[in-house]
């Protein structure tokens, strides 16, 4: 495999609560391939965020810290840099944008004066040469009069408009990374569907990596090559978007898809449901941090952390001792009591 | 408007349905919501059109859905049913059996309001806004019958006991703050509550949109499950077209204010006419990669106007690939029944298969 532009390795980032320490992210690894889009998929919780947030170093001690792993971004170790080479690599080689389009914009100035910020923190243009940069970044997610709209303030953009926004500003430094932590939950479905659409185009032909961070299995079905599942801070399954949508080797990653409704299925008597609920982030679980809720455990499940094996495709990896043994997508969804 | 519904109000036969079957007839309502202006002599200086002109019926015992974007006025016309917001105009007909004399909702007074609050509740979003923080379990589950004087104390909380077991909660919980709870758990106390006073009637706001997917299911079984045991009837307010594919009987999608189309579930996912309901259904994502790589979307231009300056015409007109200039954007379209029960408020309606 070719050099990845992105090395995570057994990242440990933890909370410091009243309560105890919040295990957010506990032991963590992949890799990212020049131009690969890659899914994150979790749910609330599951550690996706606190993910993205370690890889641009937005944990801020005392409440959290990474407590141990490596980041390597082009071979450099991220996690050793001095702040202000940090702050060169985020928003420039390393792009991020989040969900809420409204609190990630000053409300105090204009979208031109926040894109020449960025603009010229980065790169050597003169302003009059960033405001024209930041016009047709403007115009390149689409947005009409791309020049006046630069003396706009946040609040005159819909929600949509900020998020093409923010996209302008990720892609402003021609990144070579682009971390979207949920773009489109705050998102009505059609405006979804422009700014997938509008990222899809972008990224492939700048042939920007992306992570996408959501907890929308079906947006990652559009999006994504590959695909990695967290529960309760770490990665339970991983494979190609194929491998993992048709032939889920992991429980959880099982009962995902089968409790979601789906727009191209009529009424279903009902739905699968995974029983119970997520652990709590301080006091996991022994073993499998899903065995409580999962309806194939078995003793060792209890006792016994599962690590990442493979499992049904070539590149497909599930953290579940059962994983090659269970067919799980010839098994029945089964329904869990009230 | 002088359309179809009109016509088939509660004394006539609606989609070869008796008049007995309808539990709530909605009848042209309207709610605007004035925009002042000056701080002493206040002027009014236009208004938010929220809903205008919208008619439906729903039948008992069924789950009506109602989708639509934010800003389309479905939680508008949730809260004015339930006159949680005063109707501007129109008629909000409540019958509480097939025998009794309809009551209107929007014009009730207090007395028959009060009654009528028995009949019909309300389940919110949020289930982390919608309860006390301050109030154990038993106490916001007991509080509507507190209000309506229900029963003695030890009633109460013998009901409240009951309630716990029926939306699949332990009784022990009910001496329980809400904090200490998963929101699943707390929609679930939400449910509970709204179960109290034996309604007939529900009102489902966005009841699953604040839960994970792996939560999500189990509510929806829950609310499933009741309607069932209990004769429930639903109007299912939701963004999330899958979900209400799943959960209705019947579909209404909304679009600035008014109603775009409305069919049976399956004729509206599978044989949809408006071109608003083509645009948003293409966009909605199914968990299937292949899928997904084959569909054709179709992406609308631009954003929704506003509902305190509405476009004349169809409200649809400047985003709709099919808009002809002279009649969209001059003819409102009426809401014609092109199919029995499917109804379609549309100039230039066409099926197109999706999927």
């Amino acid at each position: 495999m070719a050099e990845p532009l992105l090395h995570v390795h057994n990242l440990r980032t933890y909370f410091n609560t009243e309560e105890g320490v919040v295990r957010a992210v506990d032991g963590v690894s992949f890799d990212v391939a020049p131009g690969e889009r890659r899914g994150v998929v979790g749910e609330s919780g599951s550690g996706k965020s606190v993910t993205a947030m370690s890889i641009m170093r937005l944990i801020e001690p005392p409440a959290g810290e990474i407590v141990t792993g490596e980041i390597e971004f082009n071979g450099t170790d991220l996690l050793n840099l001095a702040d202000d080479e940090m702050q060169r690599i985020r928003g420039g080689q390393i792009a991020m944008i989040f969900q809420d389009p409204m609190t990630s914009l000053n409300p105090v100035y204009t979208i031109g004066d926040q894109l020449v910020e960025t603009i010229m923190l980065h790169q050597p243009v003169s302003k009059a040469q960033a405001k024209e940069i930041a016009a047709q970044q403007l115009a390149d997610v689409q947005i009409p009069n791309p020049t006046a709209r630069l003396d706009d303030h946040p609040h005159q953009f819909s929600g949509g408009m900020r998020q093409r926004v923010m996209i302008a500003m990720g892609l402003s430094c021609d990144p070579q990374l682009l971390i979207a932590d949920e773009p489109t939950t705050a998102l009505d479905v059609t405006t979804q569907a422009q700014i997938m659409d509008l990222m899809l185009k972008l990224a492939d032909e700048r042939g920007t990596a992306v992570l996408l961070i959501t907890h929308d299995l079906g947006v990652v079905a559009g999006f994504c090559d590959t695909v990695q599942v967290m529960y309760a801070g770490s990665i339970v399954e991983r494979g190609s978007a194929d491998e993992l949508y048709y032939d889920p080797q992991h429980p959880y990653t099982w009962g995902l898809l089968a409790s979601m409704t789906r727009l191209d299925e009529g009424h279903r008597d009902r739905l699968h449901s995974v029983r119970g609920a997520p652990p709590s982030l301080i006091e996991l679980p022994k073993g499998c941090r899903f065995s409580p809720r999962c309806d194939f455990a078995i003793d060792l499940c209890q006792h016994v952390l599962p690590v990442l094996r493979q499992s049904g495709g070539e590149n497909q990896e599930a953290a579940c001792h059962r994983a090659v043994e269970l067919d799980l997508k010839t098994v029945e969804a089964v329904t869990a009591p009230r | 408007m002088t359309d179809v519904l009109e016509g088939a109000g509660i004394g006539q036969a609606v989609d070869g349905v008796s008049e007995d079957d309808l539990i709530i007839d909605v009848r042209n309502l309207v709610k605007e919501f004035p925009i002042t202006r000056g701080v002493f002599f206040k002027k009014q200086v236009g208004a938010v059109y929220a809903v205008s002109d919208i008619s439906f019926k729903i039948k008992r015992g069924e789950t009506l859905g109602l989708v639509g974007e934010s800003g389309c006025g479905k939680s508008t016309t949730a809260r004015s049913v339930l006159r949680l917001l005063e109707p501007t105009s129109g008629e909000v007909l409540y019958k509480e059996s097939p025998d009794s004399t309809p009551i209107d909702v929007a014009t009730a007074d207090k007395d028959q309001l009060n009654e009528l609050r028995r009949h019909i509740q309300i389940v919110f979003q949020d289930p982390y806004a919608s309860l006390n923080p301050r109030m154990t379990v038993a106490s916001i589950i007991s509080e509507p019958m507190l209000v309506h004087g229900v029963g003695t104390s030890e009633e109460r909380l013998e009901r409240v006991r009951e309630l716990l077991r029926i939306v699949g909660l332990s009784p022990e919980h009910a001496n329980r703050y809400p904090h200490e709870f998963s929101g699943g758990q707390r929609q679930r106390i939400g449910v509970a509550r709204a179960l109290a006073m034996r309604p007939n009637f529900v009102v489902l706001d966005e009841p699953v949109s604040a839960l994970d997917v792996s939560i999500q299911a189990q509510v929806l079984n829950l609310l499933d499950d009741l309607q069932d045991e209990f004769g429930l009837t639903y109007l299912f307010i939701a963004h999330d077209l899958s979900v209400v594919r799943h959960i209705s009987d019947r579909v209404a999608v909304m679009y600035l204010g008014r109603i775009a189309e409305m069919a049976d579930r399956d004729a509206m996912y599978e044989r949809p006419m408006h071109p608003y309901t083509h645009a948003l259904l293409s966009a909605v994502p199914i968990p299937d990669p292949e899928l997904e790589a084959n569909r054709k979307r179709i992406i609308l231009e631009g954003d929704i106007p506003s509902p305190s300056n509405p476009p004349p015409g169809c409200r649809f007109n400047t985003r709709c690939p099919k808009a002809k200039e002279g009649v969209c954007d001059i003819d409102v379209p009426e809401l014609r029944e092109l199919e029995p029960g499917h109804f379609v408020a549309c100039h230039f309606p066409e099926i197109v298969d999706l999927f």
